[in-house]
C-alpha cells in the first residue's frame, strides 16, 4: 500500500476509535448515536441471523438491475446522439440540466404506472442513472482521436470492427467513469425510494427501524450498506487503475 | 533548370505505361451549411507510375492533405476522377493502399506487436502470415527488441516507425504519407527519412510524401510536386534525378542545395499569397 493509502486507513481508524470512545463516555448520546463496535455487532447479527436476507437480496438485486439497464441504455443513447449530431444539438441542454430537475418527484408516477413492487424502484434507478452513461458515452466517443478512426478507415474494418475494435477502447475511460455513476447513481436512487414509499428493501428497513427507535438495526443496516459501497467502489477503482496504467504511462512519456 | 519537366506524368526512366495512381481533372469543395462552398484542391491532374517517390510541397492550407485524402478515398472528390490500379477511387479506401499520418497513430491499448498488425490482422491476412511479416517489419524498424512495449513507453520517433511498421505489414502497392515526420525534431526526421528510403527500396511500393519541408522532399523524392496557394494546383514537377541507393548524405550534394533553391524560389510567391488568404 502506498504511504497515502497508509495515512488513509489511520484517519478512517482514528474517527472510528474517537466515535467509540465519545460515544462509550458519554461525550455523545449513546442512545441516538451507538458505538461503532454495536453497530458492527448488528451488522454481523444481521447477516448472520438471515432476518432481512430478503430485503438485502431485493434491494441489491433492484439496484443492479437498474444498473445493467442504464448502462446499456445510456451506451446505446450516447452512440446514437453521437451518430444523430443534430439532433444532439437539440437535447444537448436538456441532457446538462437533467440532473437539476429533482427526478424523484416521479416516483409516485412510476408507482401509479407500475404498482407498487420492485419495477418503479428498478425505473427509478434507471432514469436517475441512465443519463450519466448517455453523458460520459458521448464524451468519450467526441474525445476520440480522430487519427485513430482514420486509421481504422485505412484498415477497411467494418462498422461493427471499428465500433469493437476502435471506437470501445478509445473512449473506454470515459465508459468506465459512466458505469461507476450508474452504479452509484442506481443504488441511491433505488435505496432512497424504499426509504420513501416501499413495503420492502435495506431502505425500507432502515426507515422503518429508524421510526421505532431500534437504532442498532438501523446502525447495522446503515454500516451494511457503507461497506458494500466501499467494497463496490474499491473494486471498481482497481479495475480502473488496471485499465488506465498505459494510458497514464502514455501521459508520462509525452 | 534542366530538373523541371512540363508535364506531370511519371518521369521514371522506362516508365510503366499503366500508371498506379492518376488523377484526371480532380477538384475539392466543401461546403458548410448556410457559407459558400470553400475552394481546397485544384483542378488537379498527374500520374504515379509504379515504384515511383513522389512528393508534394506547397504553403500551409494549399490543399495537400485534401489532396492525400482525395487519393486515399478518404474524401470524395467534387469533380474530376482518380483511378488506383486502373481502378475508379470512389468512397473507401482502395485494397493495397496504406497511410502513414502525422499525427500518433498507434493504438494506446495495443503493444507494439499488435499495433503493427493491426490493418493485416483485420485485412484478412492469415495469422501465421500476420505474425511473420510483422517480426520482419519490426527487424526492419529497429523495434524487434519493443515488440511486447506499449506506445507509451516509446518515443515520438519509435511510435512513427511502428506506424511505418503497420504500413510496410500491409504489403501496400502505394504508400501515401502525409507530412510523417512533421512532429518530429530535425535530426531525428533525416534518420526517419532514411528509414522511409529503406523502406520503399525494400517493399518496391509506390510512394506519395506531402510535406511542407522542401528538404524532405528533395532528399526523399524522384519527383516533387510544387503547388500553388489555395487553391492549390501544381505550378511546377520536379525531377530529382538521384539514385535508388539515395540516403540523408545527399544532403552535401551541390545539386541538393540547387534543388532546394529552385523549388524555394516557385514556392515564395505562393507562401505570400497563403499568408495573405489567412483569416
Amino acid at each position: 500500500m502506498t504511504r497515502a493509502g497508509w495515512w488513509r486507513v489511520a484517519l478512517v481508524s482514528g474517527a472510528v476509535l474517537l466515535l467509540e470512545a465519545a460515544s462509550r463516555w458519554g461525550w455523545i448520546n449513546p442512545v441516538s448515536f451507538i458505538p461503532p463496535s454495536k453497530m458492527a455487532a448488528a451488522a454481523v447479527h444481521i447477516l448472520t441471523s438471515g432476518q432481512f436476507s430478503r430485503d438485502i437480496a431485493l434491494t441489491l438485486g433492484a439496484g443492479a438491475a437498474a444498473a445493467l439497464l442504464a448502462a446499456v441504455f445510456g451506451f446505446l443513447g450516447g452512440l446514437v446522439l453521437h451518430k444523430l449530431p443534430r439532433v444532439l444539438r437539440v437535447l444537448n441542454p436538456l441532457l446538462l440540466s437533467y440532473y437539476a430537475v429533482p427526478i424523484f418527484v416521479v416516483y409516485p408516477m412510476f408507482i401509479v404506472l407500475f404498482g407498487i413492487n420492485r419495477w418503479p424502484l428498478i425505473a427509478i434507478g434507471f432514469v436517475f442513472a441512465v443519463v450519466a452513461m448517455a453523458v460520459n458515452t458521448l464524451n468519450g466517443l467526441q474525445r476520440i482521436p480522430r487519427v485513430l478512426l482514420r486509421t481504422a478507415r485505412v484498415a477497411r474494418l467494418s462498422a461493427a470492427q471499428e465500433l469493437r475494435l476502435v471506437t470501445i477502447p478509445a473512449s473506454l475511460p470515459y465508459l468506465f467513469t459512466g458505469v461507476k455513476l450508474v452504479i452509484v447513481y442506481a443504488f441511491i436512487a433505488v435505496i432512497a425510494g424504499e426509504f420513501v414509499l416501499s413495503g420492502e428493501g435495506i431502505g425500507h428497513q432502515i426507515a422503518f427501524a429508524y421510526n421505532n427507535f431500534d437504532n442498532p438495526t438501523m446502525y447495522g443496516l446503515m454500516l451494511l450498506l457503507l461497506v458494500f459501497v466501499g467494497s463496490l467502489n474499491t473494486v471498481l477503482h482497481a479495475v480502473e487503475q488496471r485499465l488506465y496504467q498505459r494510458r497514464v504511462l502514455r501521459e508520462a512519456a509525452t | 533548370m534542366t530538373a523541371v519537366v512540363d508535364d506531370v506524368r511519371g518521369g521514371r526512366p522506362g516508365g510503366a505505361a499503366q500508371p498506379l495512381l492518376a488523377f484526371d481533372q480532380v477538384t475539392r469543395f466543401y461546403q458548410a451549411p448556410g457559407k459558400a462552398p470553400f475552394h481546397a484542391l485544384g483542378p488537379v491532374s498527374f500520374e504515379l507510375q509504379p515504384g515511383e517517390f513522389f512528393s508534394v510541397v506547397g504553403p500551409s492550407g494549399c490543399g495537400k492533405s485534401t489532396l492525400l485524402d482525395v487519393a486515399a478515398g478518404l474524401s470524395p472528390p467534387s469533380q474530376g476522377s482518380i483511378r488506383f490500379d486502373g481502378q475508379p477511387v470512389l468512397d473507401g479506401v482502395p485494397d493495397g493502399v496504406a497511410l502513414v499520418f502525422q499525427e500518433d497513430a498507434c493504438f494506446p491499448w495495443l503493444n507494439v506487436f499488435d499495433n503493427a498488425a493491426f490493418a493485416a490482422r483485420h485485412g484478412g491476412v492469415p495469422e501465421a502470415e500476420v505474425r511473420r511479416r510483422v517480426e520482419h517489419a519490426l527487424a526492419f524498424m529497429g523495434l524487434s527488441s519493443f515488440a511486447r512495449g506499449y506506445p507509451a513507453q516509446l518515443s515520438g520517433g519509435m511510435r512513427q516507425r511502428v506506424c511505418l511498421a503497420r504500413a510496410m505489414v500491409q504489403r501496400p502497392r502505394l504508400m501515401l504519407l502525409d507530412e510523417p515526420f512533421g512532429a518530429l525534431d530535425q535530426q531525428t526526421r533525416l534518420l526517419m527519412g532514411d528509414e522511409v528510403l529503406k523502406l520503399w527500396r525494400d517493399t518496391g511500393s509506390t510512394v506519395m510524401l506531402i510535406t511542407h519541408s522542401i528538404d524532405e522532399a528533395v532528399m526523399l523524392s524522384d519527383r516533387i510536386g510544387i503547388m500553388s496557394a489555395r487553391p492549390g494546383v501544381f505550378i511546377d514537377v520536379v525531377s530529382t534525378g538521384w539514385r535508388c541507393d539515395r540516403d540523408s548524405t545527399i544532403t552535401a550534394d551541390p545539386r541538393f542545395g540547387e534543388l532546394q533553391s529552385f523549388i524555394w524560389t516557385r514556392l515564395r510567391g505562393e507562401s505570400l499569397k497563403a499568408l495573405e488568404q489567412r483569416p
